[in-house]
């Protein structure tokens, strides 16, 4: 048989994008591509592009479609074997209930992000790399959703999640994180969240989550990290790929560059927090401590990378040193905040055990025994009185990251620190130095974020009171928010473990 | 700096979304007490600046603080404090307005003697 010779993949590759791609000749290219110059960033030579994967479609499709029905038989077989009844302790399932509301749009909102990166970047290689990972992201929105969905059978508080995450106050950190990335150019989306977050704080957010579920006997979640696993490397490698294309290209474009991982290095942190406070707090079985992960994944790692990419100038983020003295904190000062917001909140909180106490004793020597433990033992004291400590008000939020301001001066971890700043002859305030600076290099962007506390004052959040907002949130009042003890949810839990016991004695 | 925005005059678009108009003739107020961080952050609220300050000490800051330990035993006439960032004397008679507080102005608190559990 003569015939035509099977191409290699690499060669079905370079069809696939160099092969076609076309220069416009009806339109000009500007304006077939009207977002890639705005932003300042000049690319002298598209097809000095490393593909970092070369992955047509077809060995896509087929590769996936591989680790889906393995992901769908152990999601399948978890379910048939009672595995929610398998986990470390009903306190798990809220690990779970912040996971989806508050990561899994934001995969969504990762899709929408790539998708348009992949329409408005010039090169062909880029386009694709970028197309591709939009679709992973949409998948692994849909695998998480099925993945959890099994847990909405029991618990509370998982079911409205898109509901929630465009309305409730604390999702609105998330939300408006991506919708700032997604707003922005798209050579600023690649740097923030091809680079910032899925190449250098990466680990921080998955590590901790799978390996959690994993210590927690949480089988199914497991198995989704593992499916996620080879996607999430080949979005680590878009990510670096993206930041040294950037730089090789034009001496200019790293002043823009390093603007951004600035930026988003802080964002990321703040974002963050989150993860430290589920890892410190609400894994019954804690793999490590956030000072501990922090240390591997940024310190180490993080600054090894930097150590790389300092050939091109680029420099360590801005305030990282404030970053890593805030990891001695910041799980504490977040779970403080969940914990008197609790009646507002879609998922339980708890005041620590003596022997988790000891825990962070250990793993924060510099700063439980002398920070924390007085309030977290006044607290206990005060739920054991009857008199359960609330935070009545609504909370100051800082203008960039929305957050409560409830984090600490640097140094001085028993002052709030406060920043503000005046634009238009207006007063915005700020948890940090790092969110002041990035309201004040885009002023005209974030005067118009959507505070939560401002807009429930404004009026716009389905009334004036605290359960007209709860409804509007579409929360199940005493079943969704509150303490884990006196819960349904510990109720179940209870029940299931009563149950075992009969059947084994 | 400004924005690097696609459409020109990007700037003129732009519309603040907390200004004092929005609130329905409150403004807003920030008010934290110091070395008490059970309560996370301070706190906020939609008030009208013609309240006297002693109503606003009375009716707002106090009832809202109310659940610490400590609060039963604050002396307001020895309370110090702060108003967007300088020390401050509050005439408790004139309203919120006459002792400086515009929208968005932040009050800080100090009471002496009393600072919590390690400041909790």
């Amino acid at each position: 048989m003569s015939g035509t010779k099977k191409l290699g993949l690499r060669q079905r590759y370079e069809y696939l994008t160099r092969g076609l791609d076309w220069e416009t000749s009806y339109q000009p290219m500007d304006k077939v591509f009207p977002y890639d110059s705005f932003e300042g960033i000049k690319i002298k030579d598209w097809s000095a592009w490393e593909d970092p994967f070369r992955l047509t479609m077809d060995s896509y499709w087929k590769f996936q479609a591989e680790k889906e029905r393995k992901l769908y038989a152990v999601i399948d077989a978890f379910a048939q074997n009672n595995g929610q009844t398998g986990i470390s302790d009903g306190r798990y399932a809220n690990v779970l209930k912040l996971f989806l509301t508050g990561i899994s749009p934001e995969e969504y909102q990762a899709h929408r992000g790539f998708a348009f990166a992949g329409r408005h970047l010039r090169g062909a290689g880029t386009r694709v790399a970028a197309q591709m990972q939009s679709i992973d992201e949409l998948r692994h929105l849909q695998t998480q959703v099925h993945t959890i969905s099994h847990y909405n059978k029991y618990f509370d508080g998982i079911g409205e999640f898109p509901h929630m995450h465009d309305r409730v106050w604390y999702l609105s950190v998330p939300k408006s994180f991506f919708d700032d990335a997604r707003s922005a150019g798209p050579f600023e989306f690649m740097i923030a969240i091809g680079f910032a977050f899925e190449y250098l704080l990466t680990n921080l957010l998955f590590v901790p989550f799978m390996s959690g579920a994993a210590y927690n006997g949480d089988m199914s979640t497991v198995t989704f990290g593992f499916s996620a696993q080879s996607d999430e490397s080949r979005h680590m490698t878009l990510g670096i790929e993206v930041i040294k294309f950037l730089l090789e290209q034009h001496p200019d474009n790293l002043p823009i560059v390093q603007k951004w991982v600035d930026k988003w290095f802080w964002r990321g942190h703040r974002l963050l927090g989150l993860v430290a406070m589920m890892m410190d707090y609400m894994l019954p079985k804690k793999v490590m401590s956030w000072k501990e992960a922090w240390d591997i994944y940024f310190v180490e790692a993080g600054g090894a990378l930097f150590q790389d990419l300092g050939r091109y100038g680029l420099k360590m983020p801005k305030y990282a040193d404030i970053a890593t003295a805030e990891a001695e904190h910041i799980s504490h000062q977040n779970w403080a905040v969940f914990y008197q917001y609790t009646h507002a909140a879609a998922f339980h909180t708890w005041m620590p055990d003596a022997e988790h106490l000891d825990w962070l004793s250990e793993k924060y020597p510099n700063t439980f025994d002398k920070y924390y433990r007085p309030r977290w033992e006044m607290w206990a004291k005060m739920e054991k009185e009857g008199k359960r400590f609330y935070n009545n008000a609504l909370p100051q939020l800082c203008q960039t990251c929305q957050i409560p301001m409830a984090y600490t001066e640097p140094g001085n971890p028993t002052e709030i620190c406060f920043r503000s700043t005046q634009y238009k002859g207006e007063t915005y305030h700020f948890c940090s130095d790092g969110c002041k600076d990035i309201f004040c290099d885009e002023p005209e962007k974030f005067s118009q974020a959507w505070l939560p506390v401002h807009q429930i004052f404004q009026g716009n959040c389905g009334g004036a009171t605290v359960p007209d907002v709860l409804r509007w949130y579409n929360m199940n009042v005493g079943a969704d928010n509150m303490d884990y003890v006196g819960s349904p949810d510990e109720k179940l839990w209870n029940e299931w473990h009563a149950e075992k016991l009969r059947q084994a004695s | 700096m400004s924005v690097v925005a696609l459409a020109p005059g990007y700037e003129s678009k732009v519309e603040i979304r907390d200004l004092e108009k929005n609130f329905h003739g409150n403004s807003l107020v920030f008010v934290h007490w110091e070395e008490h961080l059970s309560f996370c952050s301070a706190i906020a609220f939609p008030l009208p600046l013609g309240m006297p300050f002693g109503a606003f000490v009375s009716e707002v800051v106090a009832p809202h603080y109310a659940a610490h330990p400590d609060a039963a035993n604050v002396d307001w006439s020895k309370a110090l404090w702060s108003i967007d960032g300088e020390r401050k004397s509050p005439d408790f008679s004139a309203s919120l307005a006459a002792n400086g507080l515009h929208h968005k102005s932040l009050v800080r608190f100090w009471t002496p003697g009393l600072s919590g559990v390690a400041f909790s």
